[in-house]
This record gives C-alpha cells, sequence and structure tokens, in this order.
C-alpha cells in the first residue's frame, strides 16, 4: 500500500488525542466541583450536597475510566509512530510528561479508588481529602501537559547539538511563552465545559420535575461560575491570540486567513480559503475590525501568510473555520449567562422553561469549542512538531509503513467509535435516573418515595453517623 | 557539561524499580482478569473484580511510569523498542482499554454484562499476551540504524516471544491466583489455589525453556552465565528459583494465604533479576548500553531531584488506599 506514514500518523494522532481531550475538558472541572460539593456537604450536613456529590461521582466514574485508558494511550504515541521526535525532543520533554506522571497520576488513581468506593471505610473528612486530592490531580496534569505542549509550540530554554535538543533552564522551558496563557485559557475551557455541563444537567432535571433541591442547587452553582468564567475566558482568550501573534504569526495569518501583510486588515467573518491560489473567496468582511481585534488598534499592522515560505505555512481552512466554531460557541455561551443573570436577577431563574430548555441544548457547547480550539492550535502550528525546528514530516518513526499504521489507525478507530458512543449512554442513563435514585431503589422512588434505601446509610456516614 | 555523578546507575535502578512495581502490581490484576473468566457464576465474577476495582487503575499507573520513565532516562531506548513493537503495543492499548471499561461498565450496564465478562476476560488476556510479546522481542534484540529501529514492525512476531507471550500469562495468572487466595474465601480461594497450581506448573515450564533458549539465541547471553566465574557467581538465582518454587507449589496446596502471593512475587523477582543479569549493560538489547541510550545528565539530574522526593510520598498515599482497602473483600464495598 503506498500510503504516507506520516499523514496517517497524524491522522492516528489526532484522533486519538480528539477523543480523549474530550473527557478531561469534563473531568478536570467535574473533579473540582465534586471537591467543593464534598467540602459543602462536610461543612454544612446538609444532604442534598451529599446527594449532589455521589451523583456526579458516578458519571464521573465513567469519564474518568474512559479518560485513563485513553489516556494510556498518549505517551505510547510518541514512541510507535513518532519515535524521532521522542529522540530528538526527550531530553527536555520527557521531565515534564515525567512529573505529569509522579505529580498527577498516581494522585488521582491513589484517591479515586477512596473517592469511589471508600465513604464507608474512612472518615467524612477524609473523604473530602480524597476528591480534593483528585482534584489536584486533575490540575497537576494540566499544568505538566500543557507545558509541555507550550514548549512544542513556543520553545525557550534550549540548544540544540547535532539535531538533538538539550535543556538549558528550566525555568524558561516549564514557563515558556506560550504556557501561561494556553494553561489559563484550557484550564478556563475545561471549567466552563463542565459547568454547561452541569447546568444543562440541573435545567433537565428540573424541567422533568426530578429532585427538585438539587437540580435548583447545580443550576445556581454552575451558573455563579460561569457568570464569571465565560467573560473571564473571552478576555484571556484575546490575550491568547495576541501572544499567538507575537510567537506563531504564521498560525495567527491561518486563523484569519490573512494572505497579505497590511494595516487597517478587515475581519473577515467567513470565506472560502484557496491555498494554492493564495487569497479568499466569497469573503464576507468588516473593515478594520481585523487590526483592531489582533493588535488593539485600529491601524496595527497583521502579517499575511505570504510572508512565510510555501512550506512554512499550515493549513489555512482548518485553523479559519475551527477558530470561528470556537468563537461562535463562545457568544452563544455569553448569551446564555447573560440570560441566566438576568432571570436569577428577576428571581425566575428556576421556572423559566425555555430558559431550562436552551440550558440543557446547550450542554455540548464546551465540548465543541475545546475541539475547535485543539484544532485551531494543532492544525495552525503545522508544518511542525517543535515549532519552527523540527518538521512533523521528520519527526515519524522512519521503520514505519503506510500499512502499519493503516492497520493501528483502523484499530483505534474501530474501538473509539464503540466505547464512546456506549460511554455517553451509561451516562446519559444516570442523568436519567438523577441523583435521588440508585439502580436498587428504582422501583421505591418511582412510587414517589424519598432517598433511596441504598443511598441512606452513605448519607449517615457523610453526616458523621456510624452505622 | 562538567559532571560531579554518574546518574544513569541510579535511573537504572529506579526505572528498573519501576517497571518491577508495574508487573507485580499490574501482573496481579491482569492475572486475577483471566482467572475471571474461569469463574462458575455472578456471585464469584463479583467478588473478584471488586477485589481489585478501588486499586487497579493506580496499578495501571505504573505503565505510564515504565513508559514515560524509559523516554525520560533512556530517550534512545524508547525511540528504538517501542516502534519495534508497534503492533503489541498497539493490541496491549487498545486490550487495556476494554479491560478497564469494563470495572466501571459492566456494573452500570446489566443488558451487556456478558459482554463486558468478556471484555474483562480476554482484555486481560490479550493485554498480558501482547506484554509477553513485548518481552520476548527485548530478550530477542532489535536491529538498529542510525539510532533508530532498523528492522520491520513484524519482526517481533517469533516463536520465542509467542513462547514469552504465553509464559507471562502463567505468570500473571500465578499472581492473580496469590491475589485471590489472599483477598477471598471459600470457593473463590478454593478454585484460585487450583488455577494457581496450574499456572505455576507453566510458569515452571516456560521458565525452563526460556533459560535453556535464550543462551541458545544469544551467544552474550551465555557467555554471562557459562563463563568461568560467573557459573559459580549467579548459581544462586537457578537454586533459589527451584526452591521457591517448590515452596510456593506447597504453599498453593496448603492453607497459607499470604504465601502463594509472595512466592509468586519471589518467582518474578528472581526471573526480572535473572533477565537483567543476562543483558546487563545493555538497554537495547545487544546494541545500545544503558550509557548509549541515556538522556542528558542535566535532564535526568533535574528528574531525579523530583523523582527521590515524589516517589517515596507516591508509595506512602498509594500504600493508604491498599490499607483502606485491607482484607477480604466485602460485599458492601465495590461494585455491586
Amino acid at each position: 500500500m503506498s500510503f504516507d506514514p506520516v499523514l496517517l500518523s497524524r491522522i492516528q494522532f489526532a484522533w486519538v488525542i480528539g477523543w480523549h481531550i474530550l473527557l478531561p475538558a469534563f473531568t478536570v472541572g467535574a473533579a473540582s466541583f465534586i471537591a467543593v460539593v464534598e467540602g459543602l456537604a462536610l461543612k454544612t450536613g446538609h444532604e442534598v450536597y451529599v446527594r449532589i456529590s455521589t451523583f456526579w461521582i458516578k458519571i464521573f466514574a465513567i469519564a474518568f475510566g474512559m479518560g485513563v485508558v485513553t489516556g494510556i494511550i498518549m505517551p505510547f504515541q510518541f514512541g510507535t509512530n513518532w519515535s524521532r521526535f521522542a529522540s530528538a525532543g526527550a531530553n527536555v520533554l520527557s521531565p515534564l510528561f515525567a512529573y505529569e506522571g509522579l505529580t498527577a497520576f498516581f494522585l488521582e488513581a491513589a484517591f479515586l479508588g477512596v473517592l469511589l468506593f471508600g465513604r464507608k471505610l474512612v472518615p467524612p473528612w477524609a473523604h473530602f481529602v480524597a476528591a480534593v486530592m483528585v482534584a489536584l490531580g486533575t490540575l497537576f496534569s494540566s499544568f505538566w501537559i500543557l507545558s509541555a505542549n507550550s514548549w512544542m509550540q513556543t520553545p525557550a530554554g534550549y540548544e540544540i547539538i547535532n539535531g538533538q535538543f538539550y535543556p538549558k533552564d528550566w525555568i524558561e522551558v516549564i514557563f515558556n511563552p506560550s504556557f501561561p496563557y494556553r494553561l489559563a485559557h484550557t484550564v478556563i475551557a475545561f471549567f466552563t465545559t463542565t459547568g454547561f455541563v452541569v447546568l444543562g444537567v440541573g435545567a433537565y432535571l428540573l424541567r422533568r420535575g426530578r429532585s427538585v433541591a438539587e437540580s435548583r442547587t447545580m443550576l445556581s452553582m454552575a451558573l455563579w461560575m460561569l457568570t464569571v468564567l465565560v467573560p473571564l475566558q473571552i478576555v484571556v482568550g484575546d490575550l491568547h491570540g495576541l501572544n499567538t501573534r507575537d510567537h506563531q504569526p504564521a498560525k495567527l495569518a491561518a486563523i484569519e486567513a490573512r494572505w497579505d501583510t497590511a494595516r487597517r486588515v478587515p475581519l473577515t467573518l467567513f470565506a472560502v480559503p484557496d491555498d494554492k491560489e493564495g487569497r479568499n473567496k466569497y469573503a464576507i468582511e468588516i473593515p478594520w475590525l481585523g487590526s483592531l481585534i489582533l493588535t488593539h488598534d485600529l491601524d496595527g499592522q497583521v502579517k499575511g501568510l505570504k510572508d512565510f515560505p510555501a512550506d512554512q505555512r499550515p493549513p489555512v481552512a482548518i485553523p479559519f473555520f475551527a477558530f470561528r466554531a470556537m468563537v461562535g460557541c463562545a457568544g452563544v455561551m455569553f448569551l446564555l449567562v447573560v440570560a441566566g443573570a438576568w432571570l436569577r436577577w428577576r428571581g425566575r431563574l428556576y421556572d423559566t422553561p425555555l430558559y431550562l430548555r436552551l440550558c440543557q441544548y446547550g450542554i455540548p457547547l464546551g465540548f465543541i469549542a475545546v475541539i475547535a480550539g485543539w484544532f485551531v492550535t494543532e492544525v495552525g502550528r503545522q508544518p511542525w512538531t517543535i515549532y519552527g525546528l523540527l518538521r512533523t514530516a521528520h519527526s515519524v518513526s522512519p521503520s514505519l509503513t503506510g500499512l502499519d499504521v493503516t492497520l493501528s489507525l483502523l484499530g483505534y478507530m474501530a474501538v473509539y467509535l464503540l466505547i464512546y458512543p456506549w460511554g455517553l449512554i451509561l451516562m446519559l442513563r444516570l442523568v436519567r435516573r438523577g441523583p435521588m435514585e440508585t439502580p436498587e431503589a428504582d422501583a421505591a422512588v418511582e412510587a414517589g418515595r424519598p432517598a433511596g434505601p441504598v443511598l441512606a446509610p452513605a448519607i449517615a456516614v457523610a453526616k458523621g453517623k456510624t452505622l | 557539561m562538567t559532571q560531579v555523578l554518574d546518574l544513569v546507575p541510579i535511573w537504572t535502578v529506579i526505572l528498573g524499580l519501576a517497571v518491577f512495581f508495574y508487573v507485580l502490581l499490574d501482573g496481579f490484576d491482569l492475572g486475577v482478569g483471566m482467572l475471571y473468566g474461569l469463574a462458575p457464576d455472578t456471585g464469584a465474577r463479583n467478588t473478584i473484580m471488586n477485589s481489585i476495582a478501588p486499586i487497579w487503575d493506580g496499578n495501571e499507573t505504573w505503565l505510564l511510569l515504565g513508559g514515560i520513565g524509559l523516554l525520560a532516562a533512556f530517550p534512545v531506548a524508547f525511540a528504538v523498542i517501542i516502534p519495534a513493537v508497534y503492533f503489541p503495543i498497539l493490541v496491549m492499548l487498545l486490550a487495556l482499554v476494554f479491560r478497564g471499561l469494563a470495572f466501571e461498565f459492566r456494573f452500570r450496564d446489566a443488558e451487556n454484562k456478558t459482554f463486558w465478562d468478556h471484555a474483562f476476560c480476554y482484555g486481560s488476556a490479550i493485554a498480558t499476551f501482547a506484554q509477553g510479546l513485548v518481552l520476548g522481542a527485548f530478550i530477542q534484540g532489535f536491529s538498529v540504524v542510525d539510532g533508530q529501529f532498523g528492522g520491520t514492525s513484524f519482526a517481533f512476531l517469533t516463536p520465542f516471544s509467542v513462547l514469552t507471550g504465553a509464559a507471562l500469562m502463567f505468570g500473571y495468572g500465578l499472581l492473580g491466583a496469590g491475589w485471590l487466595i489472599l483477598k477471598t474465601e471459600g470457593d473463590v480461594q478454593a478454585a484460585a489455589r487450583r488455577h494457581g497450581r496450574i499456572c505455576l506448573a507453566g510458569v515452571a515450564a516456560a521458565i525452563g525453556i526460556v533459560c535453556i533458549w535464550t543462551p541458545m539465541i544469544s551467544p552474550t547471553v551465555a557467555a554471562r552465565w557459562f563463563d568461568w566465574p560467573n557459573m559459580l557467581l549467579f548459581a544462586p538465582v537457578p537454586v533459589l528459583t527451584t526452591a521457591v518454587g517448590f515452596v510456593t507449589w506447597r504453599a498453593l496446596s496448603g492453607r497459607a494465604e499470604a504465601m502463594p502471593f509472595l512466592g509468586a512475587i519471589g518467582l518474578f523477582l528472581l526471573s526480572y533479576l535473572g533477565i537483567a543479569i543476562s543483558l546487563y549493560p545493555m538497554i537495547v538489547p545487544y546494541q545500545l548500553t544503558l550509557w548509549d541510550a541515556a538522556s542528558s545528565p542535566r535532564t535526568q539530574a533535574f528528574l531525579l531531584v523530583g523523582t527521590l522526593f515524589l516517589l517515596p510520598v507516591i508509595l506512602t498515599y498509594s500504600g493508604w488506599s491498599y490499607w483502606v482497602f485491607r482484607g477480604k473483600v466485602r460485599a458492601d464495598i465495590g461494585y455491586q
């Protein structure tokens, strides 16, 4: 077979990381949410919090389990498909990956067992500590992996000897120029994603009139957080964009489908970029706005793709459209948050059916924005794995044939297409059951009785009573 | 760059320990997964699965640490070995997906319980076999061109690697049986003793064959063991292995609850030591030494500082989570 192992390896990497990132997009925020709710349960002793926490822990467990098994696949990709990248970059990058494992994965894994199964075995405060540790683990993990990713985008603190990268200054390596922006942007994105999931699930339960106290609390907590985070994210995203302009101008030009360097450039709302002719077709543009947004100056200069040799330009269409999808999601999120804040102020947050329905439809927004943003940043930095220094085409394992990668890609595709829908169905099933119920208690709750018998001991323990 | 201290031996020990921890910890829970397929009914299966439900995730994390540790300490070896075992790694990872998801999915998905029963058992078995293939390919050695793997993606598949694949299935099965004897009672425990004996017989046969076969395919290994005075120096390894094998057999047949597990660990330790003696100082067998493949001293130093601090912390809280779930499996803890 004459398939190109480089292209196939890229598709494979995009496939496994694209699916994987959807899980941390939810679990990073969910772990913190669970820790906060556990903390509230411990402090106030209200059963509502215990039920909310128990409910979300069940959903979290499925997502986290999927995150673990798809996450273990990731580092092996560097070896199986990108061995030349691995051997060239390992001196600088590998400690970041290793510190992720040492500070995050073990923390998550060890305390997850206690969080899931230990409520009856450890005192309530220890259960809370377990929740906090799992949440901390997810945040440490984000820190290190985004540091590594950022270094690949904006390398710093290194020297190159014989084609190998060597570390010179670890602080510069870790806190490379794009890292603070990427970290803030991504973690806020993850929290926002979780926020919209909790908001949507709360709205769904409220619409069905189930678990009213729990769903109101979810809705309210999520909305408070989103009211802060969504506007903040728009500001941080703008700063991240300015950082990209400074360090990866070709990526920014691709995002904006800007071919020629110019001042007072328009903002292109829609176009069909043509890589070959180097121009946009069917462009819809707003004069001057491009310069204003990208440089914060009406007269600002924006670099065009033609400033870069053709073999150093990223593909244009994918970053261009993915960026618009991401910003579009942000716009919808912002409207939902503003509407929610207004309804809350008017005291009608919980009984406006249309709004609750919109919140429910808003559940995927964060995921779409995250995956779109991921495509913007990863396709936009092509054709490099280490920006400007190591080409993607020179990173792939030399021993691989097109057939090898075709087979592995088909394997990953088949398995992911099976497990993702399956996991989603199981999570939806848990959502439909709602916070009050457990499998054994279905009949009891259908009959209109309150807390199920299986949950009662958990509540008693959480309130500090012995069984 | 001046270097006061050669960190390569330290990293060799750390990585060696990490890989050994992985083999032991995920070894017993993969073994438990395989024995799960032999359990007679749902009740037994619940017990078996719950015996590892709270800890499997932590155990599997050592796989990550082993992989990333290899990348960090010996990147050249990582870049040669992992592409060379492209398909075993692929198959292992996909098998681990199914067996890992089986924990949550089996419990949440009553209609498809049987599917996830199979996913758990076959996933564990296939992952183990794939790891055995990797081991076999490793012992056989790799072809290296310009610091990269120079063979084809199917070179791993030989009668020898198939043998080590099967051997590891018996080995993990033995560890799993030891764990189940420790954690369960009654019929489940009795079955584990029976399966443990079968696995031990398989392990003994496999160790014997590998010990004869490896020196035949590699003169280096033959010289290591059979040259004087090495023959005398290393003689305790096979002698001890035989002794531990007998002790384990007796423990499996008797009433001891901890001894079978400890015996299995002993056998793994000795086999591991045997492989280390055979291949030292090669990290890519017969091609690259530990020093050839090592990362830069700065890389090793930067990572060492954190590792020496974090590893004891990790062992402490991982130990605590084992402590929380100590004793026999309780019917009211875990998936029900």
